[in-house]
């Protein structure tokens, strides 16, 4: 039970907001230590951990292409065209990313989509531009809140539509790991069909917040407006001009 | 054959040139800490292939990974000052010359990725697969990633292959340290797995288990799952030792429930868990330095109302569904 101390420290240390670089390294030290490993074996289970998982930083080889569309003006383009189809506000676009999402996740197209290849570039820019359309100006907390919100519609639309995919990883771990341990034979094809009910619901439930998120944005502009809260540094101009943002 | 691991020596190059540029920086206060970073995280994804191939020792890169995270840590990494990109207004002016022909390389990954997902596996030369088995969709990004940039290259009348890594070196100085955190984050999740972290907390989910109340396992199963993917990060650390604990003894032995939709229920249940933890940074915390949101939980915030919900539908999902 000692080690569930290495649990703690990771839960102070996020919510003391020390850096998450200092608190996971001294985390898996303190939590390899109470549980019997050598220094030794702490290192070598750090090594095999980062060689075993570099296939999630992959996605940094798009951003050469990104920033040069970036920077010959893709998200002002990405703005000029939501500005022409008069339809399509933020709530709109969020639910409509969350179905495309979902949907081509299924049939296996999971990296197709992601927040470097589709939601910085294209996404959040035109959710954002949607809103500046009906209200002129955006504070900056606003137009955080959201591509906050783009990001997290990429993420619920990318779990709950994987597992409808019979050879994504999920199925494939819950396959092999019970009918090796439990002597099961468990079909791929059936626990994909059996993601589907999640699937749905998760697609209601955020596709009608994305569709409520219109109505949340008119008021936070009224509460702004009525704040006196600056609209000055507000966007409609883009996250893409390097402010310092991250402390 | 095409080998994933070339697709780590090419960012292992990338994250070396971005060193290099760092390293002449002269806009940045924290020059030769910050060039050391990228430097030592480029080297450690060559060395990572021979961990993997098992012909060198893991416990050199694991003490490089540790040098990294204090860098990080101690603010010996920062950016410069100098913004050399295109302004707004030059971009303004750019958009209208390129109008829609911006997205053309953009579309490009979506499409090869698309390809290489759906036709790479069927691949094959003499009865040997063109592409490494299990890796097609890690190639295709990074394939999508060279094609969509010679393509942006061609389309943008771009001469010079220093502005697209120019660029791309820009937004990886953004992102900064929390380009590593999943990695480290991963390395966590193994010191866990072998101190015994998810046996400990199995147990003591065990010992909470309740006998006679169906409703009752359900509910801990998939609540279960969530907290436990909360603390690490990743359902599918918390899908077997949930499972061993309570899904299996309980849920299928002794209520008889349909596996397949038990288990498929349950490990939803977990992702429902990681739409609420900065444990799962590549998912909630990497967007929040691409999309340069002030706070590390914006994302996280967004996401904890569609959360919440869902994992309830799981539960009901679950108990109507799976004991029939």
């Amino acid at each position: 039970m000692l080690v569930l101390l290495g649990v703690l420290l990771v839960v102070v240390g996020f919510a003391l907001r020390l850096n998450p670089m200092l608190v996971v390294t001294a985390a898996g030290l303190v939590t390899g230590a109470l549980g019997g490993m050598s220094p030794m074996e702490i290192l070598d289970a750090f090594g095999t951990g980062f060689a075993g998982s570099r296939s999630i930083v992959i996605f940094l080889l798009v951003l050469p292409v990104i920033g040069l569309v970036e920077r010959n003006g893709l998200q002002e383009q990405s703005r000029r065209l939501i500005g022409r189809m008069a339809r399509l506000t933020t709530g709109r676009v969020m639910a409509l990313y969350l179905l495309v999402r979902q949907a081509t996740c299924a049939i296996g197209l999971l990296s197709i989509g992601g927040h470097a290849q589709s939601v910085r570039p294209i996404v959040a820019p035109m959710a954002e531009a949607a809103a500046v359309k009906r209200h002129g100006r955006l504070s900056r907390r606003l137009s955080e809140r959201i591509r906050a919100f783009a990001a997290g519609t990429d993420n619920v639309g990318a779990f709950f539509g994987e597992d409808i995919f019979v050879a994504v990883g999920a199925v494939l771990l819950i396959t092999s790991f019970v009918d090796t341990t439990y002597k099961l034979q468990l079909r791929p094809l059936d626990v994909a069909l059996w993601a589907i009910p999640t699937a749905v619901c998760a697609l209601l439930i955020h596709g009608f917040r994305s569709l409520r998120l219109d109505r949340t944005i008119a008021r936070e502009v009224e509460a702004d407006a009525a704040r006196g809260e600056p609209a000055a540094e507000a966007t409609g101009e883009g996250f893409t001009a390097g402010e310092e943002v991250r402390p | 054959m095409i080998k994933v691991e070339w697709f780590y020596w090419l960012i292992a190059a990338f994250f070396l040139v971005v060193a290099y540029m760092v390293f002449r920086d002269d806009t940045n206060p924290r020059r030769i800490t910050s060039a050391l970073f990228w430097a030592l995280l480029g080297l450690c994804f060559p060395y990572s292939s021979f961990v993997v191939a098992k012909t060198l020792p893991a416990w050199p890169l694991g003490l490089t990974v540790v040098a990294i995270a204090c860098i990080a840590g101690f603010h010996g990494l920062a950016h410069g000052t100098q913004e050399k990109t295109t302004s707004p207004q030059e971009r303004q002016r750019l958009a209208d010359r390129f109008g829609n022909k911006l997205f053309v390389p953009v579309l490009i990954i979506p499409v090869v990725t698309g390809l290489f997902a759906t036709f790479g596996t069927k691949l094959s030369i003499g009865g040997q697969p063109v592409l490494e088995p299990l890796s097609e969709t890690v190639i295709g990004l990074g394939a999508s990633a060279i094609v969509a940039v010679i393509v942006g290259m061609w389309v943008l009348r771009t001469p010079h292959p220093a502005v697209p890594l120019h660029e791309g070196r820009r937004l990886t100085e953004n992102i900064g340290w929390a380009s590593v955190l999943p990695q480290l984050l991963a390395m966590l999740g193994l010191v866990f797995a072998t101190a015994g972290v998810g046996k400990a907390i199995g147990d003591s989910a065990g010992q909470i288990l309740p006998r006679g109340s169906l409703v009752a396992a359900v509910v801990l199963y998939c609540v279960g799952m969530a907290l436990f993917t909360i603390i690490m990060g990743n359902a599918f650390a918390a899908f077997p030792v949930m499972t061993a604990a309570i899904g299996f003894p309980l849920l299928i032995q002794h209520f008889h429930g349909n596996a397949p939709a038990v288990f498929a229920i349950g490990m939803l249940s977990g992702y429902c868990g990681t739409l609420c933890t900065p444990m799962a940074a590549n998912f909630n915390i990497v967007p929040v330095a691409l999309l340069e949101l002030r706070s590390d939980y914006a994302v996280i915030r967004e996401q904890l109302p569609t959360a919440v919900p869902l994992l309830a539908c799981n539960i009901a999902l679950m108990y109507f569904l799976a004991f029939r």
